[in-house]
């Protein structure tokens, strides 16, 4: 049974559709991340499933049963805020013994609880601070631990590592998945951040003009995107994409290579003029484009320097690049994934 | 380098040059405003000090010193002691009754609904229209013959005849007139001061109030009036304040009557020191106002300070 499912969840603001008929069943302890660029739906999606915002049309199932029109605090929900919604006049221990208080849980019974909580995630010793007092990453700590006090069914984390800085980000995104692996508990994680979606999600449900476009692990999203639009949202750089008869044809970067690298299986072949190189370390990107085709076209390709020599590819040459035919992926001019070509 | 900063300075007078020194500069912007308060503020002040010291009046301006006898005086006299009273019921009670319109207004204010903007334009109008104006329509429905309240009452068979309220005749009436009159005319600046603080608290704490399984009350007065309680506490010292000294609305609708139940200390200041032309014992009795709103305004600031968040 799924802890969670959307069936054709709309919601209109007036003349804007922000929701477009979303359906999805998110499995029990799953970690499944929402993916769209920022105005495609999925924070209104994550405001409908917790209670805040009610849908235009269908249905929201938690744990079997359909909690249309039920308030967020009977959802048994968690959820953790962008900017963490800390109240800014209770100290840590009350901030996290709040939802708590709301339900009237004995006194006595509340310390231990916030305890847990605190050691859980490591802030014991800011208990009796204020949230201003605390940095970003401590905060975000804190957003967790009340809602974990409330043993939810459900946590639903809208963005909750934007406000932090890159490097802090890094260490947040693997300390929030330890953290959803050692409770167990289902969650919902929205996010604009490919890394985060691809690095975090069982799932991933990727959003676009409030319509789900495709959901599946990383893998599948990645290597096997369903459309035109989670072809290129998904990696960075993005897929190539070149016209091809009346659709597009598209291929990774990194499987973008020489002709000579590539030894087995069937390929296909192209004509590959260089404009510019770039020096990454780890890998270098090649900007340049294809002839041969309609008309000259932009296409990306990323090299590992350890097997292509820098001096070998300059700016200016032609070369003769391939890519496995396996590693193709056709789509059709209305941007779906078409099977054969 | 140097040839061309002599150039740059000689292009330009003495005068600009002074004023690009921030001292200079600030203590320039400042003057005005220190002259201001010396003048009109603390002139007049130190005046009030030494004619309630002296045996001062219009008819024998006299700066004869004679201690704090005038003080003593006003302490002992009955009217005094009412008028003290009264000045405090009057203070506390429109203040309490504007924040609470001014809460519920503002609350209502928030919701959409079609014409809000127009609604919002139009309740800061008690507050722009003149004093003396406003006044003299709620005296027209303080009247004891054609008020306008009993008369509707009359009308709609709620209350009879002969049971009409004399409004601003009997004395606690007449002290619920001023008061109603007073919070009527503060509570726009409470709905502004409310619709400031309330908008400014974050969206995500109040959806974070909301699924951690706060209702409505709890919303209200756990979260959302702690955080905006500064803002409000700043509000209600301006309020006090202007309430506390406040003579206007006492003057046009009561005078302080009848027979100074309605007495505040402005207007029986204004009563006794010009109009009975006795400045000396007319000072000692405007400065009795002065001790209270120096602990209340220490008292606030310090709250303020304490509740920073």
């Amino acid at each position: 049974m799924s802890a969670i499912s959307a069936n054709e969840i709309s919601k209109n603001f007036g003349e804007v559709t922000a929701v477009d008929g979303i359906s999805l069943a998110v499995r029990d302890g799953e970690f499944m991340v929402l993916l769209g660029p920022s105005g495609c739906g999925k924070t209104t999606f994550l405001r409908i499933i917790a209670g805040l915002e009610q849908q235009s049309a269908g249905d929201i199932l938690i744990g079997g049963a359909v909690v249309n029109g039920v308030p967020p605090r009977a959802r048994g929900i968690a959820m953790v805020f962008q900017s963490y919604g800390l109240y800014p006049h209770f100290t840590i221990r009350d901030n996290i013994a709040f939802p708590l208080k709301t339900q009237r849980v004995p006194k006595p019974q509340i310390r231990p609880k916030v305890a847990w909580a605190a050691q859980l995630l490591g802030i014991e010793h800011l208990l009796d601070r204020r949230p201003r007092q605390l940095s970003g990453g401590e905060r975000q700590r804190v957003a967790l631990a009340r809602a974990l006090v409330r043993d939810p069914t459900v946590f639903l984390l809208d963005e909750p590592l934007s406000n932090l800085d890159a490097k802090l980000r890094a260490s947040a995104r693997n300390e929030i998945k330890q953290f959803q692996q050692r409770v167990g508990t289902t969650t919902i994680y929205v996010t604009h951040d490919q890394v985060e979606a691809m690095g975090m999600g069982d799932r991933i449900a990727v959003i676009n003009q409030g319509k789900v476009r495709q959901v599946g692990t990383p893998t599948t999203i990645y290597e096997d995107p369903a459309d035109r639009f989670v072809a290129t949202f998904v990696g960075t750089p993005p897929m190539n994409l070149v016209t091809w008869n009346s659709g597009h044809l598209g291929f990774r970067p990194e499987h973008f290579l020489p002709k000579e690298m590539i030894q087995d299986g069937a390929v296909t072949e192209f004509s590959y003029r260089v404009n510019r190189t770039e020096y990454l370390g780890s890998e270098r990107i090649v900007y340049g484009e294809l002839d041969g085709l309609l008309s000259p076209q932009e296409v990306t390709a990323k090299l590992p320097p350890a097997h292509v020599p820098l001096e070998s590819i300059r700016p200016g040459e032609w070369h003769a690049f391939a890519v496995r035919n396996g590693q193709l992926c056709y789509f059709d001019e209305d941007g779906k994934r078409a099977r054969r070509h | 380098m140097v040839a061309i900063a002599e150039k740059i300075h000689g292009s330009r007078s003495r005068f600009q040059i002074v004023f690009d020194r921030p001292r200079v500069l600030g203590a320039a912007f400042l003057t005005p405003a220190i002259l201001y308060i010396l003048l009109l503020v603390g002139l007049p002040f130190l005046l009030a000090v030494y004619y309630a010291l002296s045996a001062y009046t219009i008819y024998n301006p006299s700066y004869h010193f004679v201690g704090l006898r005038n003080f003593v005086e006003v302490v002992e006299s009955d009217i005094f002691r009412r008028t003290l009273l009264n000045t405090f019921i009057f203070t506390i009670g429109s203040q309490i009754l504007g924040l609470i319109l001014g809460k519920f207004g503002a609350l209502l204010l928030l919701r959409p609904f079609p014409g809000r903007k127009i609604v919002r334009a139009l309740i800061i109008l008690p507050w722009a229209v003149p004093i003396a104006l406003a006044t003299v329509a709620w005296e027209w429905m303080f009247d004891s013959l054609y008020s306008v309240i009993n008369r509707t009452l009359i009308a709609l068979g709620l209350m009879l005849r002969a049971d009409a309220p004399n409004w601003l005749g009997e004395p606690g009436l007449a002290m619920l007139c001023v008061i109603i009159v007073n919070a009527w005319r503060f509570f726009p600046f409470a709905i502004v001061i409310f619709l400031a603080g309330i908008t400014a608290v974050p969206q995500d704490v109040l959806d974070a109030a909301t699924v951690d399984g706060a209702g409505f009350w709890r919303r209200n007065y756990q979260i959302i009036v702690p955080i905006i309680a500064p803002i409000v506490v700043v509000g209600l010292i301006f309020g006090t304040v202007f309430t506390f000294t406040d003579l206007s609305i006492v003057y046009l609708l009561t005078n302080g009557g009848p027979v100074n139940a309605t007495q505040v200390l402005g207007n029986l200041g204004f009563q006794i020191g010009i109009l009975s032309g006795d400045v000396a014992h007319g000072a000692a009795v405007s400065l009795f106002m002065f001790p209270v709103l120096f602990l209340l305004v220490i008292v606030m600031l310090r709250f303020i300070r304490r509740r920073e968040i």
